[in-house]
């Protein structure tokens, strides 16, 4: 605990009060209201969308709030940069690495804020400096070493030196957790506590319910682009705040009487997958889906989902391993075989996968769809059908748009999200791939699109499910498996399992305590 | 493929028309500066377009320039630049006016001649092409730089073939050189216009053809579909079962192919034989005239056609005691111009579009992690 | 309290190889490339591959690229692409004939500097403000120099004395600077003919013989261009907007503001690589540059988008053109040294395990072999292909050592990264 001094609680390091930002036709932020006490780890909670990082822009200066007062320490303040942000003792770790990969560590520090003169960069005061820095919070790094040959964890640690080495006395960490393997996540834990005990301030972003639980001294929620509770985490349990996040009770994502068939759709033997570097990022996996059957995959992102995917989608070789649709062996079959066979897809990523940002809403209805009707008609293009089966997926998916010649720039990501899975599910699949199918999407969106998933189970679809929300996984699939490290380690029974026990065994934990 | 409406083609028209302004403008204060009259050079202008010779001139380095723009846009719409069309021209151009003139060819029907002249052209074109595209799938290297190269040595292989010692003759009182005239057989013969003493030339059907083929392909056929969406998001497209590296490869031979065609209405139309003094750096207009036509088929028509009203009543201006080269400086202005018109115009789009889908639905959008930004410029880049 | 430090590293990919060679690995392979050139030199009786008279030629003909390799360098370091260089070198020409013949060379020389720098202002407007791709503008820009160029021409030099409507009147050189000893010194060893010590000493003859304080001037500026790159505040911010933008603006640089005076300076100097041609021809005529600054993006690639190695680049492609000015003997022995170097490729790739790359260069290198062998002269219209074959061939062979800026064409909104 930090222990506070006598005389009653000090100035906030960070307070933010009434905050609202605009965009044209969104609110980002109304009215946030945060207090964060210095020395402490206080954690900003929220849903994929909820408003975070445009709130944590606004801390750092590269946004401008409408209205509201920021105050550090007490005294209101402006920031028109970044530049002001730092010079306040702010500093932030994006959740995307900002780092120039062909620069070195030292010169990615000491960017903005060079030791030495105009004519003559003081490389060796710059050395001393991140030495003694590195050295007295325990961070690791080498001045030297060129930024393109780091591990992930060592560039999270080299974008926290710049931070400490601008001064900052209050740090934002932006989803620092979402790329980092679990032993790097407790490392960088055991970092944040030797910043608090320094005497630093930490704001930490997250929507990993359980890392928040762990390290965090205060906890607020913001929802819908406003914060709605200010919690402890002694007093609060993962569920309740799950709750407060979403607003309502949860909708409850759940199966009603089992499909399962004895019809294998996906077989799929020893699939391994090799990185660019020669590791093994998918280690013999083997599983199968049966008609009827949702497999859901439980994991810390970056254990190999993504990759196993890919390799399903035929978007990545295998290195080794077989792959079966319906009896059918698939493993060297381009993608758009894959498709043509039965396989729907609904991307991790939208915005890089799923749709053509700036293609119209018919025209991303026959993405994916090119060779089939009713979009073509042998090699041409069927216009008339494919914008008439868009308004069936319009409707029938309820994407709210004025009509589909609008650019899908121009939705909102749940309802881009639904024209997804209304186009996936168009060409009546036999299995379906979703992968975080309902990621940053609204409530009601989720609950709609978890609706059409169990109707096409009910209609014998298979459906391998990816998510990182352990109740979403827990709830829609009919048996679940863990990945962690490329490899399948355990199965669980999604009857009785609890996420708690989900979250053990993707941690690896599992049995230990 | 938008819908019909007024607003969208007041849009669309925004920006060239602005950029034609703008250019003119510009003009006005460099004429200005030197001590010329606007007035008197758009007049010597208008009233050389007027004539019938040089309309037709005009039509006829249109075509060229429509078949160039044709190459480039193929290109374009996979956000490949194909900048080398000028080499590939050259060098098609070139060969088939070897094949075209040789001798043995004399005895063939003229409809196999010409056939054959053509398919060659174009074969070369995508050869040339398709080093680049090779260079690019396997080894990733940007066409940019590829094609730049391949222009240049293009260049050289050009002069070094023609060479009496090798594809090309000398010509008796003068210095010029040139591959073998074509004889009668060989040509396409050309479209006399009435009050002009040069003709139209044949080849401009092919042209026709080649836009109504560019359109129809793009618009209406499924390689188009997955060329355009290849082009505005390549991961999208990956994952939509597009082999990028197959639609990389197909679309730089299919310019190529284009590219090679761009030699051949003044080949077989009028010069005959390629020689020293065939027309260089059509490609380059190419890029001009897809960029200002916005790789539409009638907008690069329009665009063709201007580009050839210019360079050609150009010719009167020297008359007028006005450097031609004020034309060269029009161009220059109006393709910068255009294509920052088109971004700013593109960027007013993107705001408005999502401002009225916004309150079309009349709720707060939630901002899905993404927040408002302009997310097409990242995809566009990818 | 706080749970002891874990100072584990994570996941570290396997450590390259050093990146730099010693200085000591540099002198000997220096020394190998010029005992093969003299070996060469000495089995094809080529005198003109190491004569002093040859690498003065060079020089010369090495400057301007070097100076628009060096000019696409600033600009891509910056993030911005340049392929408006050649329009920029035009630009310079004619100004450097326009002042040069008025007020002498070294007007000349800051006029071309000048046009070039707002023709590369140009070029940071479109793409840097407005977010034209970087392809385009420098192709617009390509085609509005060249007209502007001539319509200039044909207004201030119809009429004056010695000009016409597409050449400037004439201008006087540089001044000229030959070490007085050591010119002659070197001169009698290299008469000697003696395997390698002439070479060298013939090469180093031409290095201090009669060199224009153009070509100083342009050593100097590739120099500093190290110094205020890779040394400097400035050239830290300048570079990081082409590595990493957004990380850049996030620290607080204005990216803008640096690709603004990356991009413009990327103009002056190629504007200056122009007036350089200009000035040491003697005059401004049309079409002088004739591709010059696609060679010197060539030359800037062929470098690895750096100074020294854009220089070895510059006075490789100016070598050549200096070859081809001085008679067949000599560029037909590049055939062979081209073979011998594509050879080394195979090895080297063969070493780090890229066999299909390997039997390619090595495929190649043998074809220049077997036509070195089996003719006696090279087509003099072919040896100008040479700068751009070996382009091609460096990035399709070795492009694996390229190491381009990041985000080099990358489109760059303020405000807007994730």
């Amino acid at each position: 605990m930090p222990t506070e001094p006598a005389g009653g609680e000090p100035a906030p390091a960070v307070e933010l009060t009434g905050i609202t930002k605009r965009f044209p036709g969104v609110v980002a932020n109304s009215d946030v209201n945060i207090t964060v006490r210095p020395g402490t780890v206080h954690a900003l909670v929220g849903e994929n969308g909820a408003g975070k990082s445009t709130l944590m822009k606004i801390l750092y200066g590269m946004q401008q709030p409408d209205e509201g007062v920021i105050a550090v320490h007490g005294a209101p303040v402006v920031f028109a940069s970044p530049a002001d942000a730092i010079g306040a003792g702010i500093g932030m770790v994006h959740q995307h690495f900002m780092l120039a990969d062909n620069l070195t560590v030292l010169e990615n520090v000491v960017l903005g804020s060079e030791p030495g003169s105009a004519v003559a960069l003081d490389f060796a005061a710059a050395r001393r400096r991140i030495r003694d820095i590195s050295d007295s919070y325990g961070l690791n790094v080498d001045p030297d070493r060129l930024v393109d040959e780091l591990g992930v964890g060592e560039r999270q640690r080299v974008e926290i030196l710049k931070v400490l080495y601008r001064g900052a006395r209050t740090l934002i960490l932006d989803e620092p957790t979402a790329v980092l393997v679990p032993q790097e996540v407790d490392e960088l834990f055991g970092n944040l506590r030797e910043l608090k005990a320094e005497g630093l301030t930490i704001l930490f972003i997250s929507h990993k319910l359980d890392e928040v639980l762990s390290v965090a001294d205060d906890i607020t929620v913001i929802r819908r682009g406003t914060t709605v509770a200010s919690v402890s985490p002694k007093e609060v349990t993962a569920r309740k705040l799950a709750e407060l996040m979403v607003g309502t009770a949860l909708p409850v994502p759940e199966l009603r009487e089992s499909t399962v068939t004895d019809r294998p759709v996906l077989t799929v033997t020893g699939l391994t997958v090799t990185g660019a570097d020669g590791r093994r990022v998918l280690d013999d996996v083997s599983f199968t889906i049966h008609a009827g059957e949702v497999l859901g995959i439980a994991g810390v992102e970056g254990n190999g989902q993504a990759e196993l995917v890919e390799a399903l989608m035929g978007i990545r070789a295998p290195a080794a391993g077989r792959i079966a649709l319906g009896g059918r062996d698939i493993t060297r079959l381009p993608t758009r075989r894959r498709r043509e066979a039965g396989m729907g897809y609904i991307p991790e990523d939208r915005h890089r996968q799923g749709v053509v940002l700036e293609s119209t809403l018919w025209e991303n209805r026959v993405l994916g769809h090119q060779t089939r009707k009713p979009s073509s008609r042998g090699p041409l293009i069927d216009i008339r059908a494919a914008k008439a089966d868009t308004e069936r997926i319009v409707r029938d998916y309820d994407v709210r748009t004025p009509n589909i010649d609008v650019h899908a720039s121009a939705l909102s990501g749940g309802n881009q999200q639904k024209l997804i899975v209304g186009r996936e599910m168009s060409a009546d699949p036999v299995l379906l791939i979703a992968s975080h199918p309902t990621r940053g999407v609204d409530v009601g969106a989720q609950a709609a699109i978890w609706d059409h998933i169990r109707r096409a189970r009910a209609e014998h679809l298979a459906v391998l499910l990816i998510s990182a929300d352990l109740d979403e996984l827990i709830g829609m699939s009919d048996s679940l498996s863990v990945i962690l490290r490329g490899r399948l380690v355990a199965d669980h029974d999604p009857a009785t399992v609890t996420p708690e026990q989900l979250g053990s065994a993707m941690t690896g934990a599992e049995g230990e305590d | 493929m938008r819908r019909f409406a007024p607003r969208a083609v007041l849009l669309g028209l925004a920006a060239p028309v602005g950029a034609l302004v703008f250019a003119v403008l510009v003009c006005a204060v460099v004429l200005a500066a030197t001590g010329h009259s606007l007035f008197d050079t758009i007049d010597a202008m208008v009233t050389a377009a007027q004539r019938p010779r040089t309309f037709v001139n005009s039509l006829n380095s249109a075509t060229q320039y429509y078949l160039a723009a044709i190459a480039v846009a193929i290109g374009f719409r996979m956000k490949l630049f194909n900048i080398g069309v000028d080499g590939q021209y050259r060098l098609a151009a070139m060969l088939s006016a070897a094949l075209a003139g040789a001798t043995w060819m004399e005895g063939l029907p003229s409809v196999l001649r010409i056939t054959m002249t053509i398919v060659a052209a174009m074969l070369v074109g995508a050869a040339w092409a398709g080093v680049a595209a090779l260079l690019k799938v396997t080894r990733g290297i940007s066409e940019v730089i590829s094609t730049i190269m391949l222009n240049a040595i293009a260049t050289y292989l050009v002069s070094y073939l023609l060479n009496p010692a090798r594809l090309a003759e000398e010509r008796p009182g003068s210095n010029n050189i040139g591959t073998r005239p074509i004889t009668e057989g060989g040509q396409v013969g050309g479209i006399p216009v009435s009050g002009s003493s040069s003709d139209l030339f044949g080849l401009v059907f092919l042209a026709a053809a080649v836009g109504f083929a560019y359109w129809f392909v793009l618009s209406r056929t499924r390689f188009g579909f997955e060329l355009k969406a290849t082009g505005l998001s390549e991961s999208a497209a990956v994952a939509s079962g597009i082999s990028v590296k197959k639609m990389v490869l197909l679309s730089m031979l299919l310019s190529g192919a284009v590219a090679g065609l761009v030699g051949l209405p003044q080949l077989l139309g009028s010069s005959h034989e390629y020689s020293l003094d065939f027309p260089p750096g059509i490609g380059f207009i190419g890029i001009a005239v897809a960029l200002l036509g916005r790789n539409h088929p009638i907008g690069m028509a329009l665009a063709a056609v201007l580009w050839g009203l210019l360079d050609n009543s150009a010719n009167a201006l020297d008359l007028a005691g006005v450097p031609r080269e004020i034309v060269g400086i029009m161009q220059g202005v109006i393709v910068l111009s255009v294509v920052i018109a088109y971004e700013l115009v593109r960027r007013y789009r993107v705001r408005t579009e999502q401002r009225e889908v916004g309150k079309a639905l009349g709720s707060t959008r939630d901002p899905a992690a993404d927040g408002p930004k302009d997310d097409n410029r990242e995809e566009a880049s990818a | 309290m706080t749970a002891g430090l874990s100072v584990r590293a994570g996941s570290t990919p396997p450590a390259r190889g050093k990146r730099k060679l010693p200085a000591l690995a540099w002198v000997g392979a220096i020394a190998a490339v010029l005992l093969v050139l003299s070996a060469v030199r000495v089995f094809a009786g080529a005198t003109d591959l190491t004569s002093s008279g040859t690498v003065q030629a060079a020089l010369t003909a090495a400057v301007p690229l070097a100076m628009a390799a060096l000019a696409g360098m600033w600009a891509e370091r910056a993030g911005v692409i340049n392929i408006g260089l050649e329009g920029m070198m035009v630009l310079g020409t004619f100004g450097a004939g326009f002042a040069g013949y008025q007020w002498g060379p070294w007007a000349g020389v800051v006029f071309g500097l000048l046009l070039g720098a707002i023709g590369g202002l140009l070029h940071a407007v479109a793409t840097v403000t407005f977010g034209v791709d970087h392809i385009i503008s420098g192709v617009a820009i390509n085609l509005l120099a060249p007209g502007l160029a001539l319509f200039l021409s044909k207004l201030y030099f119809s009429d004056a004395p010695g000009g016409g409507q597409k050449q400037s009147p004439r201008i006087d050189d540089a001044q000229k600077i030959t070490i007085p000893g050591l010119s002659d010194v070197l001169g009698a060893v290299e008469d000697k003919r003696w395997f390698f010590v002439s070479d060298v000493a013939g090469m180093l003859r031409g290095l201090v013989t009669q060199v224009s304080l153009l070509t100083v001037l342009a050593a100097l500026l590739i120099a500093g261009s190290v110094w205020l790159l890779w040394h400097t505040p400035f050239g830290l911010r300048l570079r990081s907007c082409g590595e990493a933008p957004v990380a850049a603006e996030s620290l607080g640089v204005n990216v803008y503001k640096y690709k603004y005076l990356a991009v413009t300076a990327s103009g002056a100097f190629a504007g200056l690589g122009g007036a350089f041609l200009a000035v040491s021809s003697g005059q401004f005529r049309d079409g002088q540059t004739s591709g010059r600054g696609f060679i010197g993006l060539a030359a800037m690639i062929f470098g690895n988008w750096r100074p020294g190695g854009l220089a070895a680049g510059a006075s490789l492609f100016g070598y050549t053109d200096a070859m081809a000015l001085r008679g067949s003997a000599a560029v037909h022995a590049l055939l062979l040294l081209l073979g011998i170097a594509l050879v080394v490729v195979a090895v080297l790739q063969l070493r780090s395990g890229h066999h299909v790359l390997s039997s390619v260069a090595g495929f190649l290198g043998v074809l220049f072999g077997f036509w070195y062998f089996s003719s006696d002269a090279v087509p003099a219209e072919l040896v100008g292909a040479a700068p751009y074959v070996v382009t091609l061939l460096v990035l399709g062979l070795a492009s694996q050592r390229l190491r381009p800026p990041k985000f080099i064409g990358a489109p760059y909104l303020r405000g807007q990264g994730k």
